[in-house]
């Protein structure tokens, strides 16, 4: 049980303002939501670098491999054509596929680390505070859990830094 | 819109964000209308006659088409490999353009993506139903069976599946992950439930919270690098079907760059007919601006000259070669029984592009509209005196040839033009043409303008 309150901005020049503010009052923030990325967002909030583009480089290198054993293994051992009298692990010819092997693995192993990390997916139903925050709004939320400070603190807080509407909703848990 | 004094801006109009939001929307809200009807039974037409034209081929066999010992290969390999190259604009522009931090691919790239994705589907259809046995056609793929045989790795033809296959999957990937946050804004808009519930579904409970916002952007710059060399490779493994055979010709190690430019080129060529007629249906004339057109216009002149260099390259290597077959294929190709073909191939690809030298010609939308359509039938025309010149005389000449397509053919490939006119008319009344958030996050200025706010001065190096 927490309440969560929550204010919006209609530029995001005011949120990263905002943010900043917030932020140097020691005041954690749950989430902030808004239409696009916002650029230098990620930097106002001390986001640590995504594992995404690890998850992809791991994935590539185990497609490749794959990949190339296989046909090393299917033309040595598997069964050994005689094709015009070519040498059996005749490596280049099996670039192209090791290496498409290598982007379809990256790709898909990085978009659906995507969706677990962040918890999406088909079927998902998001907790919606504000249904214009995909339209123009830039919305704070706050919730008394993660802060030391009350609801009406927090809420004065928020409202201060300029935000519109500032909003109190009680979770339910 | 950025303030600049040499560039002209992204989107014209003070625009908001939720100016964006509306506009881009509004051929999804609104009721279609008698054209778009009309357009859309048209293409479903065509498309059921080339449908029936395939399971005709099937039912009867090849001998239904003019291809014949000699021309083993005739329309359906020309347009599958021009098909695919239409398909290389949408990536390059998502992906390539992307790294290259080109903002202006922020208005076309969402439907040139989906452009791609319907060109590589009616691609695929050709290979397929020319192996002749389409229900055995799973057999391409290496799966332990009861023959205990494997594909042969060794073969270009092999290689296509698999670039072809990883490069619909991966596109398909690329283009659903930047549709997401957008299809969140249709579900927010939309009022009926069901119409929520399905663009939820089809959003993945998208909020824009700005971790995900973090994640997505890192992941889609990692998709663009890893699309960037995949689309490259995928014309240059269809060139190989080509290059690595033994037939003059064929048998040249220009192709990959030759094909792959080629294909950016008709590709390119392909978004402009679209694009030209859709800004002006949808209404989005101040989002894809006559300045998106002269951009494109300018890689069309650029992989356009690429094009003119490697057909003279070309002629020249086979004057240089001193090889009596290559001569004789080229000369043939000049001045043979098809030297009409080359002659189309070489007025629209090599003279026409070259006319945009011109600002004001490649700022002239009816002017680009022609040449757009010159283009793709000069590219159609390359991969036609690739396929069937060269083959039509054989290394014995009572083996020579010649090949007409039978109506068939000409109702398949049609019929492919219906499945991807289909596709793209759903699509532009299901899916935001324009990706919403992306022309968003570019617009800023605009916005902070329509507030009147002062536009906070930035550095115009970034932009």
């Amino acid at each position: 049980m927490g309440a969560i309150i929550y204010g919006h901005f209609t530029d995001e020049l005011e949120l990263l303002d905002a943010v900043k503010e917030l932020k140097d009052k020691g005041i954690r923030i749950a989430d902030v939501r808004t239409p696009f990325p916002v650029h230098g967002l990620d930097a106002a909030l001390k986001f640590p670098r995504s594992h995404l583009p690890k998850v992809a480089f791991v994935a590539g290198v185990i497609g490749g491999s794959l990949g190339l054993l296989f046909q090393v293994w299917v033309f040595t051992k598997g069964w050994p054509l005689n094709i015009g009298g070519k040498p059996h692990l005749s490596l280049p010819s099996f670039v192209p596929v090791t290496f498409e092997l290598t982007i379809l693995f990256a790709a898909f192993a990085m978009g659906i680390a995507f969706l677990l990390r962040s918890n999406l997916g088909p079927g998902k139903i998001p907790d919606i505070l504000d249904e214009e925050v995909t339209n123009d709004h830039f919305q704070v939320i706050l919730t008394v859990k993660n802060n030391s400070l009350s609801e009406v603190e927090l809420a004065e807080a928020l409202a201060a830094t300029g935000a519109l509407d500032v909003k109190q909703v009680n979770e339910e848990k | 819109m950025h303030v600049s004094p040499v560039r002209e801006p992204l989107i014209n109009g003070e625009k908001s964000y939720s100016d964006i939001t509306n506009d881009v929307m509004a051929p999804i809200k609104a009721k279609p209308g008698k054209l778009w009807f009309a357009g859309l039974t048209v293409s479903v037409i065509v498309m059921l006659i080339g449908f029936a034209m395939i399971g005709y081929t099937v039912w009867f066999g090849i001998g239904t088409w003019g291809v014949n010992r000699t021309i083993g290969w005739g329309w359906s390999i020309t347009n599958f490999v021009w098909w695919v190259g239409i398909g290389h604009a949408g990536t390059f522009i998502s992906a390539i353009l992307l790294l290259f931090r080109q903002k202006w691919r922020t208005s076309i790239n969402r439907s040139a993506e989906a452009m791609t994705i319907f060109a590589v589907m009616c691609a695929g259809i050709f290979p397929l139903i020319h192996m002749g046995r389409l229900p055995l056609g799973f057999f391409i793929f290496p799966y332990p069976n009861t023959r205990e045989l494997w594909v042969n790795f060794n073969s270009p033809l092999l290689w296509d599946v698999f670039a072809i296959t990883t490069y619909f999957l991966v596109s398909l990937l690329f283009w659903y992950f930047g549709l997401i946050p957008d299809l969140g804004t249709i579900r927010d808009r939309m009022k009926t439930l069901w119409k929520k519930k399905v663009y939820n579904f089809l959003s993945f409970g998208w909020k824009g919270s700005a971790r995900h916002w973090h994640r997505h952007e890192s992941m889609s710059l990692i998709l663009a690098g890893l699309a960037a060399p995949l689309v490259l490779s995928v014309h240059t493994i269809v060139s190989f079907d080509f290059a690595t055979s033994v037939i003059p010709g064929w048998h040249t190690t220009i192709f990959p760059p030759y094909f792959v430019s080629g294909a950016v080129f008709s590709g390119f060529a392909m978004v402009l007919t679209l694009m030209i007629v859709t800004r002006k249906a949808l209404n989005l004339q101040e989002y894809i601006t006559v300045g998106h057109v002269e951009s494109m216009n300018k890689v069309i002149i650029a992989t356009g000259s690429i094009v003119g260099i490697a057909y003279i390259t070309e002629l020249f290597m086979a004057w240089y070669s001193g090889v009596e077959y290559e001569r004789y294929a080229f000369m043939n190709r000049a001045l043979g029984p098809y030297a009409w073909a080359y002659w189309i191939m070489m007025t629209c690809n090599v003279i026409s592009p070259q006319l945009l030298w011109i600002k004001k010609l490649r700022r002239n939308l009816a002017f680009t509209f022609v040449l757009s359509i010159f283009i793709n039938i000069g590219m159609w025309f390359e991969r036609f005196v690739i396929v069937v010149t060269s083959l039509h005389r054989d290394y014995l000449p009572s083996s020579w040839s010649m090949y007409k397509p039978t109506i068939v053919e000409v109702a398949i490939y049609m019929g492919t033009f219906g499945l991807f006119f289909t596709l793209f008319f759903i699509f532009i009344r299901v899916f935001p043409v324009i990706a919403m958030a992306e022309v968003k996050s570019v617009a800023r200025s605009s916005a902070r303008k329509f507030l009147g706010k002062p536009v906070k001065k930035q550095k115009t190096k970034n932009q």
